[in-house]
């Protein structure tokens, strides 16, 4: 792990009141300006020096980027909106209760209050070779020291690793894109609106990056659509500590049901990979299906093919194979199989 | 500006990591330049070749030739297309993610590197046993093609020879392309077993930090020499002067004027069947 300094290196503080000026600043900065929101990803950077931006744009001032509105029965939540205020919010428990309990297994209470939903899903990835100042392939290097024979790997990807093995370690980021939502993009070119599956970007696309996000741009809402209002949703993350910690796996589902059985699904899977990992095929064959145990035996077996594993994250194939089954089962009740 | 990236190893050493993405504008300035000053200067001044008078009485001299002279076999031609196709995806896959484009290029990469790579080693082994080898080289022999080459350029009719089957712009085109081609394919292949494939178990340790930087400097600086070099071939295959050199590139021959026009029978002896063979003696031509 890193070593936390302490002291952070002096940068200059901007604190624009409006999206408009965050952007002029962040274009008039491109390239040196760091972009800080909740602080909680942030704060681990600039403590350890490992980055150190010569300005800081402070989005804690824009009210703007604050709230959430229900908007054509769906909901419109400003990405710095504290996921605290998310839990709580009531559309968000009726309504959306899959981002409700993404959310509030998101860390401690204390950083709830502190963290923003958009700093939750733009978070850098925690590979601790990354983190810890290593000059890997994210850093602009040309090694990921996370896949050598020899590295400590338990938290890495079982899937899509593509030169680089970090994962994403957002736990509301697959909620969002179970729920289908779309993550709306201000920068000086204008707006932009991208679906939360792929506002993630793996290594193979851009190794240096973990969203479509880039530099000079913010994202101001995330936008939730009526589309999964009500359904049946189901959301379950193992950590190591229960009472503080990044997901080792996590599972989002939004099922809506027809006729007794499964009518539509969406499944997915975070901390497996460096995006939150929709599984398309798991989802196509469990339509039609009843909620069983036949059918969720089969549905985490199919999420788990194509896995590869490292030294140290074989677990994580059976851990994701059974949370999968859980997810389509809906109780947490049943056997676990490794 | 720095044109070489570094960064620390994990015992706190720095060693090269990369080269400088600055140098692929660099390549692509200086390619699109080269573009730039050179169809400037064929706009002002008139291409050399053989006399009008001359070549017909050549025609008259070589009358026993056939009028379509093979210049490609198929086999040479499939070569040389399937090589493109490679070089353009791995341009493209190369450098369209760093002026912002950007998708999963590092499969697409790695296959048409493979591509790439088998057809340079079919090329090499059909080149030394099939085709005429050392007609493609440039040596000491080629000085006074080269004297003679420039004094036309700039605007001299000069006697002086011309060249075999390939023009001498054509051989300095392939020397370079054989040092670029060969260090972006050597450096490619060690880079490959960094990389998850069907191929290679993956080994990071192959190499040293620091010779894996030397290596990632290697490709980079062959891959951003070769996006100037193929501005540079593409230009030239399209220009109207020298369309004629496409066209036998893609039909695989030219006609007997173009023939005689443009290259020196004595250097370049072709059969009366019109298929090429290696220059033979002054005694012996048709």
């Amino acid at each position: 792990m890193a070593v936390i300094r302490d002291v952070i290196p002096a940068f200059e503080l901007f604190q624009p009141a409006t999206i408009d000026d965050a952007v002029r600043l962040l274009d008039q900065h491109s390239g040196e300006a760091w972009v800080l929101a909740g602080g909680l990803d942030s704060m681990d950077w600039l403590k350890d020096r490992i980055k150190r931006p010569k300005y800081v744009v402070d989005l804690t001032q824009i009210r703007e980027l604050r709230g959430i509105k229900e908007v054509n029965g769906g909901l419109e939540i400003g990405a710095m909106t504290p996921l605290t205020e998310v839990v709580h919010h009531p559309v968000v428990k009726e309504k959306f209760g899959l981002l409700m309990q993404a959310a509030e297994l998101v860390a401690s209470p204390q950083i709830r209050n502190q963290g923003t939903i958009g700093g939750n899903v733009t978070q850098d990835t925690r590979c601790w070779y990354y983190r810890g100042g290593w000059n890997c392939y994210r850093a602009g290097g040309n090694t990921c020291y996370a896949d050598t024979p020899t590295a400590v790997n338990r938290e890495h990807a079982i899937f899509d690793a593509d030169r680089c093995v970090a994962v994403s370690p957002s736990d509301t980021a697959p909620a969002l894109v179970a729920l289908d939502a779309q993550m709306v993009i201000r920068g000086p070119r204008g707006e932009r609106v991208v679906p939360a599956e792929q506002y993630f970007i793996g290594p193979g696309v851009d190794i240096t990056r973990m969203t479509v996000i880039r530099p000079g741009e913010i994202l101001t809402t995330i936008r939730i659509p009526a589309t999964w209002a009500g359904a049946q949703f189901y959301f379950e993350k193992v950590r190591d500590r229960q009472v503080w910690d990044f997901p080792l796996v996590n599972v989002a589902s939004a099922i809506k049901p027809e006729g007794g059985n499964i009518g539509s699904a969406r499944i997915v899977v975070g901390a497996v990979s460096c995006v939150p990992r929709r599984l398309t095929a798991v989802e196509a064959a469990v339509k039609g299906k009843p909620r069983n145990e036949e059918t969720a035996a089969m549905a985490g077996n199919m999420a788990v093919e194509g896995a590869q594993t490292l030294r140290y994250n074989g677990y994580k194939v059976p851990l994701m194979r059974n949370l999968v089954k859980r997810a389509i089962r809906g109780s947490e009740g049943g056997t676990w199989t490794s | 500006m720095d044109l070489l990236r570094w960064g620390r190893d994990p015992w706190g050493e720095w060693v090269l990591t990369h080269i400088s993405w600055s140098l692929f504008w660099g390549s692509l300035f200086a390619g699109i330049l080269f573009f730039v000053a050179h169809a400037s200067y064929m706009f002002l001044s008139a291409h050399r070749k053989r006399a009008a008078a001359e070549t017909a009485a050549l025609e008259t001299k070589y009358k026993e030739l056939p009028d379509k002279i093979e210049k490609h076999s198929l086999v040479a031609r499939l070569f040389h297309w399937v090589m493109a196709a490679a070089m353009f995806v791995l341009l493209f896959t190369a450098f369209l993610p760093i002026v912002g484009i950007q998708f999963a290029w590092v499969t697409w990469h790695w296959i048409a590197g493979l591509v790439l790579t088998a057809s340079i080693v079919f090329h090499i082994i059909h080149a030394s046993f099939w085709l005429d080898f050392w007609s493609i080289w440039v040596g000491p022999k080629d000085i006074p093609e080269f004297k003679a080459e420039i004094l036309r350029e700039l605007g001299h009719d000069v006697p002086g020879p011309k060249p075999g089957k390939y023009p001498l712009g054509n051989r300095l085109y392939h020397l370079a392309i054989v040092v670029t081609g060969l260090l972006v394919v050597f450096t490619g292949m060690t880079m490959l077993v960094r990389v998850r494939t069907p191929l290679f178990t993956r080994n990071p340790y192959l190499f040293s930090d620091s010779t894996w930087g030397w290596t990632y400097v290697g490709h980079g600086l062959a891959g951003v020499g070769l996006v100037g070099l193929v501005i540079a071939h593409v230009y030239f295959a399209v220009r109207p002067e020298k369309w004629w050199i496409t066209k036998g590139m893609i039909f695989g021959w030219i006609t007997k004027r173009q023939y005689l026009s443009y290259h020196e029978p004595s250097r370049w002896a072709v059969s009366r069947a019109g298929a090429g063979t290696a220059p033979v003696k002054p005694s012996e031509r048709v």
